[in-house]
């Protein structure tokens, strides 16, 4: 600190603020316009300042099932993530050691993470169309999340684990931890800010999911489904309302978790007093 | 039973794939040869006209074509400006909470709603909006540039918007990993601050940029949300085409187009992959 920084630091330092105007900045006005006037349009200026569209935001019939799709979305949302950090977990601890199949698993999952939604969508609707079986979030659309957010999960445990030390085990083990007492009280402990940020990826993943949804939900949609179909015929600020209150709750779980995380780390890194 | 722990610590994640992955895909395969019917939609059969219509279409190829400009658009811009914020974070910010706290506020916006940001540009720049509003105030302009919303500009714009991030991470990964001893040994050298960062920076750099540009290649290529929201009525996707047919409830075709669809993506990404082990960098 305090030595001469080059011309390209400055320079640098311009674009990365630019940047962060940049994908910060329409989140904003949104949240600004979203405080508009009864008289207040899709645009500036304001027209006075008010919660008028928050109100119609939860006046029944004023608009399609907002109330409703909240609700699924945040269902799917936490039922995702339990199973996203329960399965990438289990398999994370799989991939420690060498079983058969275990680099096809890895590639699937690859596949999975980047195939273009729409085709994934697709097959999912098909197959439960063949099967005559409808669809609907807690199943066909659960499926679709977590071929999204399980590849994620299944990533952040490798990494994990590529730097996880096993002579913490082993020691466990020579003091006579079983298996699952080694598990449960030292690679849990350890292991845990991580799965705290898996959870945070599965459910913001999920939460804000529209593409593979779209072909997997049926009729009754999650609520970006229901911001997407609104926006095409949007006329007043209520959908900006809309952002920002989903905008708001994306924003506390995000926080809470990275809290969460610098905290478990600042424990773990302490020394213990007994 | 310690030999069979691993299987079964792997298996709920395989059977997920298998279910929701594997066999769907599969189908989209199999039906892209189905007969289809206005209140049949799906008829097996083994036929190829979905396959012909695709091949035949002249809208298809202006389509691709369309896409594949999107694409490299948007891979070029993305590089660029996520190299560049990478090597800002990794190399030009010295203290780790700071550079944590870059990291962070560079990331949080992905955590949020997809949708949400693409709205939140129309108020920038509607006929009415915010830059329009702007440019007339300053007598820049006379009449509102249309072009800012609802065009290929948009769309492109928002790809960015959303995804440089994915360049970002998996570059900024692979920058941490340099030995800041290496660029020091070359600046000793003699090398100039150019040379650094393509004879050093670069090579070393490779992985985080290949897997960032199958990202986004992967990303762009079968997108339909982007192209509906910001690019309005009149603008083209692969992505958008199968969307469209599938809101029409015509299965076979539009199988056919993703299994085409997926051709593609999966010969550009085997092109990108040639480059780097993904397993090892992680």
């Amino acid at each position: 600190m305090g030595e001469r920084r080059s011309a390209s630091f400055y320079l640098l330092l311009a674009v990365f603020t630019l940047f962060v105007l940049f994908i910060y900045g329409p989140i904003l006005t949104i949240v600004v316009l979203s405080f508009q006037g009864p008289t207040g349009g899709l645009v500036f200026p304001m027209r006075g300042v008010s919660l008028h569209w928050f109100a119609e935001l939860f006046r029944p019939q004023s608009i399609g099932d907002i109330g409703g799709a909240f609700q699924r979305s945040l269902a799917l949302g936490l039922i995702t993530m339990v199973l996203t950090v329960l399965f990438s977990f289990l398999a994370g601890l799989a991939f420690r050691r060498r079983f058969r199949g275990a680099t096809l698993l890895f590639y699937i999952a690859i596949a999975s993470l980047i195939m273009p939604s729409i085709v994934v969508s697709l097959g999912i609707g098909a197959a439960f169309e063949l099967l005559g079986m409808p669809r609907n979030w807690y199943g066909s659309a659960l499926g679709a999340h977590l071929t999204w957010t399980l590849p994620f999960g299944l990533l952040i445990m490798f990494a994990v684990f590529n730097r996880f030390n096993p002579a913490y085990e082993e020691a466990a083990r020579d003091q006579g931890a079983s298996g699952w007492q080694t598990i449960r009280h030292v690679v849990l402990p350890i292991v845990a800010p991580s799965l705290l940020g898996v959870a945070l990826f599965s459910f913001t993943l999920s939460y804000d999911e529209v593409a593979r949804s779209s072909q997997a939900t049926g009729f009754e949609n999650t609520l970006p489904l229901e911001l997407l179909a609104m926006q095409t015929n949007a006329t007043t600020p209520v959908i900006y309302a809309l952002g920002t209150l989903t905008t708001a709750l994306s924003f506390i779980v995000i926080v809470t978790t990275i809290t969460g995380v610098l905290w478990l780390r600042r424990r773990a890194a302490r020394p213990r007093t007994r | 039973m310690r030999a069979l722990a691993p299987y079964l610590q792997a298996l709920p994640l395989a059977l997920v794939f298998a279910t929701f992955f594997l066999v769907p895909v599969s189908l989209v395969v199999v039906v892209s040869f189905f007969d289809y019917q206005t209140y049949q939609v799906l008829i097996p059969d083994f036929v190829f006209f979905n396959y012909v219509d695709v091949f035949t279409s002249n809208v298809t190829y202006r389509t691709y074509l369309n896409t594949l400009k999107f694409c490299l658009l948007t891979w070029a811009i993305t590089l660029i400006l996520g190299f560049t914020i990478a090597y800002f974070l990794a190399f030009e910010i010295r203290s780790v909470p700071l550079q944590i706290f870059c990291f962070l506020l560079c990331t949080i916006p992905f955590w949020t709603s997809n949708v949400i940001r693409m709205i939140a540009w129309i108020p920038f720049l509607g006929r009415n909006g915010l830059v329009n509003e702007t440019l007339l105030a300053w007598g820049v302009i006379d009449a509102p540039i249309d072009w800012l919303l609802y065009s290929d500009f948009t769309v492109v714009l928002g790809y960015v918007h959303l995804y440089t991030l994915f360049m970002i991470v998996p570059i900024f990964n692979s920058m941490l990993r340099i030995d800041p001893a290496l660029l020091e040994a070359a600046r000793d050298q003699g090398a100039s601050a150019f040379q650094v960062l393509t004879n050093v920076v670069i090579p070393l750099a490779k992985p985080g940029i290949a897997i960032g540009s199958i990202f986004v290649v992967a990303i762009v290529m079968g997108d339909f949300v982007t192209v509906n929201v910001l690019g309005g009525g009149q603008i083209a996707s692969v992505g958008k085409t199968i969307a469209t047919e599938l809101s029409y409830l015509q299965f076979p075709p539009a199988a056919a187009n993703a299994v085409v669809l997926l051709g593609v993506t999966i010969l550009m990404i085997l092109a990108l992959i040639r480059i780097v082990d993904i397993r090892k960098e992680l």
